[in-house]
């Protein structure tokens, strides 16, 4: 069994986030960048069902789509434990381009997983978009995920509970919390290996745009939080029913 | 020409989201001066589908197959992209929940469709068709375009209301010619939280994080849900902890909330836990340390122990509910 995971190259999610003068582009000046925090879960738990005897997992591949910057990202997905790389070298357009990107090379896989967005423009797109261009059966909210023989138990989220579901391989399963209980943290012996392991670039296939963005805005300034002390409990109670109207 | 608006169900009944977004939907539809037409897959009953013309659609087109109960997404895709070839739409709405995340973008393939997921409000303009989309978990709101003549919408929570319009619907039995061979997924069991206020519903949200000191003192938390009608929620390190379930995480890695009211018992504020809860229209913020960062975000705070003034808020809220 072969197991690709889809790796987001995202703001770390303390950046406070700013735009450029006429607004139409974040200001990723002084940003760090991290591995999306879905994708770096279902990379924890790919590694997981990879060391699990008798799981049937040979490989553990990590994918993106992003330009030279975006392989530290990468690295560190090969330093958690992914035996292989693929950058397609390309700045990510939009869902549409970036799942047409991840076709050309997800093909193949018995299992592939995606978060179930990105901490940037939370598209929650391209997880389902390649499933569908791929033909295979997508299965969303997973938060634990098993194999069993040739089949997939999984337990994903529905509105107002949970629901455990099994199907055949393959599949691309788009993953929540819970999937993995920590993010693995790259050991030192993982990190020097990263150094070596196989990064292949692969060019752009040509796609159109069908979503860009015109501009962006900040939220508007809050104003000043009105403070109650511990006493006046039920000042505060009544400015919630006459003033704010929301009791 | 019609807007598509597929309107999904739980066990047969029709969510809140779902009557949110039929609003929405004949919103969009008055807007493009089309026809608001609904599509429900699986077996719903047809009061819950009557209500759809409390808000404003005019025509529901039902597939009535049992098999859908399995929310199978790419059945799902298969169907509605089969409903919007029949009814010619060129602009399709799903919620932005677990189920309409998942086949939304399999849709936008199927009908060569622009995507643009989380949807804050009605299009600003037609042509060029521009939409304004929650972006860095409610940090911030982008201005979408999309470019092709086929369009996917996904609703976010509670970011249109709902608003009733009573119209006169009809009722089309509608059969998107799918064989079992469309159908992969095989439930082994559902586990439903019975008798509590879902998190992504609630009107009012009342929240727990570090400054509750321990997963013991969550009682008299709950009883002020209870007193408020609300639901519970925590911050990351609280469910981190195992003091409660993954599912109560409200923050930028757990769930995105948008309540009228939210309440944020000795949770300090950081800026993860903002991006999942900056949606609340009314944020009440009680926390010791009057640096707080939740206190730039909330309109109302409490500068104070937690565990003290639960109580005392139970007692005013039962006192003022009558």
């Amino acid at each position: 069994m072969k197991i690709l995971v889809l790796i987001g190259n995202v703001p770390d999610t303390t950046t406070k986030i700013k735009f450029n003068a006429d607004k139409t582009a974040f200001d990723t000046n002084g940003v760090q960048w991290i591995i999306n925090p879905w994708d770096e879960l279902a990379l924890t738990r790919a590694m997981e069902l990879k060391e699990t005897p008798g799981s049937g997992v040979e490989s553990v591949t990590v994918a993106n789509v992003g330009k030279q910057d975006t392989e530290a990202t990468l690295r560190k997905a090969l330093a958690i434990g992914a035996d292989k790389a693929i950058r397609v070298d390309s700045e990510p357009k939009d869902a549409f381009f970036v799942a047409s990107q991840l076709a050309q090379v997800a093909k193949g896989y018995d299992l592939v997983f995606a978060g179930i967005e990105a901490s940037d423009y939370n598209g929650s797109a391209v997880g389902g978009m390649l499933a569908e261009m791929i033909g295979i059966q997508s299965v969303s909210g997973v938060s634990n995920l098993q194999i069993e023989g040739s089949k997939a138990k999984l337990v994903r989220e529905i509105e107002g509970g949970s629901q455990t579901v099994s199907l055949d391989f393959p599949l691309l399963a788009i993953v929540q919390k819970g999937i993995a209980k920590e993010p693995r943290i790259p050991a030192m012996r993982g990190i020097m290996m990263a150094r070596t392991k196989p990064l292949e670039v692969i060019t752009p296939v040509d796609t159109d745009i069908r979503v860009s963005f015109a501009s962006f805005d900040l939220p508007p300034a809050k104003a000043a939080c009105k403070k109650f002390t511990e006493d006046q409990v039920n000042q505060l109670v009544h400015a919630l029913r006459d003033e704010a109207k929301v009791l | 020409m019609s807007v598509l608006i597929f309107v999904d169900n739980t066990e047969g009944k029709i969510k809140k989201a779902g009557f949110e977004l039929a609003s929405y939907g004949a919103a969009l539809a008055k807007q493009a001066g089309e026809n608001a037409i609904a599509v429900s897959l699986g077996k719903v009953e047809s009061d819950e589908l009557q209500k759809l013309g409390n808000y404003g659609i005019t025509k529901v087109l039902t597939a009535d197959d049992a098999r859908f109960a399995s929310l199978d997404n790419q059945a799902s895709a298969k169907a509605i992209a089969a409903a919007a070839n029949q009814t010619g739409s060129k602009i399709i709405l799903l919620a932005h929940n677990n189920f309409g995340k998942a086949i939304a973008p399999r849709l936008a393939v199927k009908l060569q469709a622009g995507l643009v997921s989380n949807v804050v409000g009605l299009p600003v303009s037609l042509d060029p068709f521009k939409v304004n989309k929650h972006v860095f978990t409610g940090k911030a709101i982008g201005h979408a375009v999309i470019h092709t003549p086929v369009k996917v919408l996904t609703l976010s929570y509670n970011s249109f209301g709902l608003v009733e319009n009573k119209v006169n619907v009809t009722f089309e039995a509608f059969d998107p010619g799918l064989t079992n061979a469309d159908f992969g997924l095989i439930i082994e069991q559902t586990q439903t939280v019975s008798g509590k206020i879902l998190l992504s519903e609630a009107e009012i949200v009342v929240a727990g994080g570090r400054g509750m000191k321990g997963p013991e003192n969550w009682s008299g938390l709950e009883e002020l849900a209870s007193v408020l009608g609300a639901a519970t929620a925590c911050s990351r390190p609280v469910s981190d902890e195992g003091w409660r379930p993954h599912s109560e995480h409200v923050g930028q890695t757990g769930k995105i909330i948008a309540p009228n009211l939210y309440f944020a018992f000795g949770i300090s504020g950081a800026i993860q836990h903002l991006g999942g809860v900056s949606g609340s229209k009314v944020i009440v913020a009680v926390n010791k340390d009057p640096e707080a960062p939740i206190f730039e975000a909330a309109d109302y705070g409490i500068v104070g122990d937690a565990l003290k003034v639960i109580p005392e808020m139970i007692a005013a809220v039962k006192e003022i509910k009558g």
